[in-house]
């Protein structure tokens, strides 16, 4: 039975990541991206999936799949079916399941976050629909292939996982949310181990979207530059191997950081706008802060949500100053969408992988393309490589609709 | 171990607006008649959420003037949930689980941009993140604390009702609303329709108001899920499912997710088959409205132990293509 749920442990068990994978334009896996992150590299070129040739931006961190990719106890059915997101999502997870060197995934329960899901398919199921009424071939494969669930599925069978799925869609927080939701999960004795991340692939729809909304930059984004124009998105996928402490030292695992803190909240100033003064962006930085049980001053560092738009970066800014105070001075802070673009549903997930990098390599990313900073940026924004001891790291995801999330990573114990 | 009530229940359906239209639907026992919703040169009989007049309360809010259907229903059947049980000092958190979420502007939006992206509507696209319903939500009730969405099959709503508990459980939350909301779509109709001719779409929204004070009704057990696969068919995961509440008690109530068509109701008939309880079916009556109908099946049961007309009831969600799940509510004499 999921629930009742079993008695929660007196005190909350610690959380550990044993394993990581991630696929960006940077690369595919850890060794790739650790060095494009460090190194402040950008991935972004002409859009090539789709027509951009309509629209006021033409570009995006796109990723350049190989042929072959890892699929675990998939079906040859099965993988014959696969959207892009599946196989991103496929190639990170294998990753960090491999690199936790789990051996069952028994009961193992998955939790994704996306927004897209398997959008290719859904937009040229709808493509056949309007050009053909009587399109039935493949029409049905495409109708399931498109929907959230079915890429956590394929995950599911290619770990041989018959362990509950979960998928939060809370917009360009999901990543976050899902790791945080199974945080708390392991946290509360509910699961020993659960496997989390996020991934979304680029898909017209939602390009079109932010497109239309003038949301995106015609140039490279410039996150918390002072003449930053907009984001610029990107497609990948990060998973987390999550278990407690005491598992992965029963099993000598390789610990690659601890999940000190997760913070949720909502802002209701508007559907797409941040809070001008970032009142959700700092409680969930407070929110997070207070179940790790730190003081805001003991963060070294934060991957900002720092999306390149003019609101969004101005309002973090803020908050991250309601947040510290005079220390804010102190506080090292980047965007490393400024390396891989805004990846929606994965972006939280991306985020967390490159605090992990960080805390284990003691190195920040940082933002090479900006020029001058924001005036509200009162934090030091790192725009040249940088090796500097790190203990703990913050991760903000904020989305469409008020998501918004933070997470806080500490070295490994 | 942690207890969780429900406290209220709201429902926006094809019977009308409220839990009261509901269960009067599901009491008289008839199907609903159905409407014609026709896109990309093909017709489908739906049932459609009537046009409520006057225009709910509830729905005055600014963000709730052009929203897709799918947020207002959301909220309705939310704010009916909620009541006056909330308090200032109340931490309320928020869950909607979906399936195909806000697929009439997202239907409407992907077809502009087909036509000339140059010119597609940015008004509509915020309303095709999936989040929106529970954004809407949240504003208009001005909750500023935790608010998920949550995607998957017909169960997507067992799942968000999980995380509730899970909430209330780890003292996050002193609130929880649970919704399933869905809005019907040619596009809908058309995916189902490949998998069986003569299911019937539905549209509208069920919610649960959850907590941990004691009230009449529990939720007492969610079963492990028994996911599809290459490997287990739908039928033995429904089985696997049904296995862990057969036979039930006489008294006992199975409320399941039967829409009267038989390819599409193979699975779960075959599964409940041995039921020695009494049954109660919302689909064939409503329609398949996906998560949401989840939700009215959550709903009605939670109605009926509330009338004292069972003791227990069981929720069977074998969805279409995702897995299987089950809960149970019983009435808790003691309140």
């Amino acid at each position: 039975m999921l629930f009742p749920f079993p008695k929660r442990p007196a005190e909350p068990k610690r959380v550990v990541v044993t394993g990581a994978g991630i696929v960006t334009a940077l690369g595919l896996g850890w060794k790739a991206n650790a060095e494009g992150f460090r190194a402040g590299k950008t991935a972004f070129r002409p859009v090539t999936l789709f027509d951009v040739s309509r629209q006021r931006c033409r570009i995006a961190a796109e990723i350049d799949l190989p042929a072959e990719f890892p699929k675990g106890r998939l079906s040859e059915r099965t993988q014959r079916r696969l959207t892009r997101a599946s196989r991103m999502l496929l190639q990170a997870a294998l990753e960090a399941w491999n690199r936790a060197g789990w051996e069952s995934a028994d009961r193992l329960p998955i939790v994704l976050g996306t927004t897209g899901c398997g959008a290719e398919a859904g937009e040229s199921f709808f493509r056949n629909a309007v050009e053909n009424s009587n399109a039935r071939r493949g029409q049905a494969t495409k109708s399931v292939i498109y929907q959230g669930q079915r890429q956590a599925q394929d995950l599911a069978e290619a770990l041989g996982s018959n362990g509950p799925i979960t998928i939060i869609s809370n917009a360009c927080a999901s990543g976050s949310n899902a790791i945080g939701h199974a945080w708390e999960l392991v946290r509360s004795g509910q699961s020993e181990r659960v496997i989390a991340g996020g991934y979304d692939a680029l898909g017209q729809l939602v390009y079109a979207g932010f497109d239309s909304l003038q949301a995106l930059s015609p140039a490279p984004c410039r996150p918390f530059d002072a003449a930053r124009s907009g984001l610029t998105l990107g497609e990948g996928a990060a998973i987390l191997t999550l278990e407690s402490l005491e598992h992965a030292r029963a099993r000598n695992a390789e610990i690659l950081g601890e999940i000190i803190g997760y913070g949720a909240c909502t802002d209701v100033h508007h559907l797409t706008q941040p809070h001008p003064q970032g009142d959700a962006a700092l409680n969930a930085m407070i929110d997070a802060c207070a179940r790790a049980k730190i003081n805001a001053n003991e963060i070294n560092y934060v991957n900002a949500h720092g999306t390149g738009t003019v609101l969004n970066d101005s309002s973090e800014a803020i908050a991250m100053q309601r947040w510290r105070g005079e220390s804010v001075k102190s506080l090292r802070v980047s965007s490393t969408k400024a390396s891989v673009g805004h990846l929606l549903g994965a972006a939280g997930a991306v985020e967390a992988v490159v605090c992990l990098m960080a805390l284990r390599g003691q190195w920040l990313p940082p933002e090479l393309c900006v020029e001058n900073p924001d005036p509200a940026c009162a934090f030091e924004l790192v725009r040249a490589p940088m090796d500097e001891p790190v203990e703990i790291a913050l991760s903000n995801s904020f989305g469409f609709g008020g998501a918004n999330a933070s997470l806080i990573f500490r070295r490994a114990p | 171990m942690s207890r969780v009530f429900v406290h209220g229940s709201g429902a926006v359906s094809p019977a009308g607006w409220g839990t009261s239209a509901l269960m009067k639907a599901l009491d008289e026992s008839a199907a609903l008649p159905t409407q014609e919703l026709s896109g990309a040169g093909k017709t489908f009989r739906v049932r459609n959420a009537p046009t409520p007049s006057p225009r709910p309360a509830c729905l005055a809010h600014p963000r709730l003037r052009r929203v897709s259907a799918i947020s207002q229903y959301a909220t309705a059947a939310a704010f009916e949930a909620l009541g006056d049980l909330r308090k200032p000092e109340h931490r309320l958190g928020i869950v909607v689980g979906v399936h195909a979420a806000s697929i009439r502007y997202s239907e409407r939006f992907y077809g502009d941009v087909l036509r000339d992206p140059a010119t597609a509507p940015p008004v509509l696209f915020p309303e095709t993140v999936i989040n929106a319903p529970a954004s809407h939500l949240a504003a208009s009730l001005g909750s500023t604390h935790i608010t998920y969405s949550v995607l998957g099959d017909q169960t997507a709503f067992v799942q968000a009702l999980l995380i509730g508990a899970g909430w209330l459980a780890d003292d996050r939350a002193d609130i929880v609303l649970v919704i399933g909301a869905e809005e019907t779509d040619w596009t809908v109709s058309a995916s189902a329709n490949l998998f069986s001719r003569d299911v019937i779409c539905a549209e509208g929204a069920g919610a649960l108001c959850l907590m941990r004070e004691p009230s009449s009704i529990e939720l007492e057990s969610i079963s492990d899920p028994a996911l599809f696969s290459g490997r287990q068919k739908r039928e033995p995961a429904a089985k696997q499912i049904a296995s862990e509440f057969l036979p039930g008690v006489t008294n006992d109530l199975l409320c399941d997710g039967i829409t009267g068509s038989h390819r599409w109701d193979a699975a779960e008939s075959t599964a409940w088959r041995e039921w020695a309880g009494a049954r109660l079916s919302p689909k064939r009556i409503l329609g398949e409205g996906l998560s949401a109908a989840t939700a009215w099946q959550f709903v009605a049961a939670a109605e009926r132990l509330r009338a004292q007309k069972h003791p227990a009831a069981v929720i069977s969600a074998i969805g279409s293509n995702q897995q299987a799940i089950a809960g149970r509510l019983r009435f808790n004499e003691q309140n």
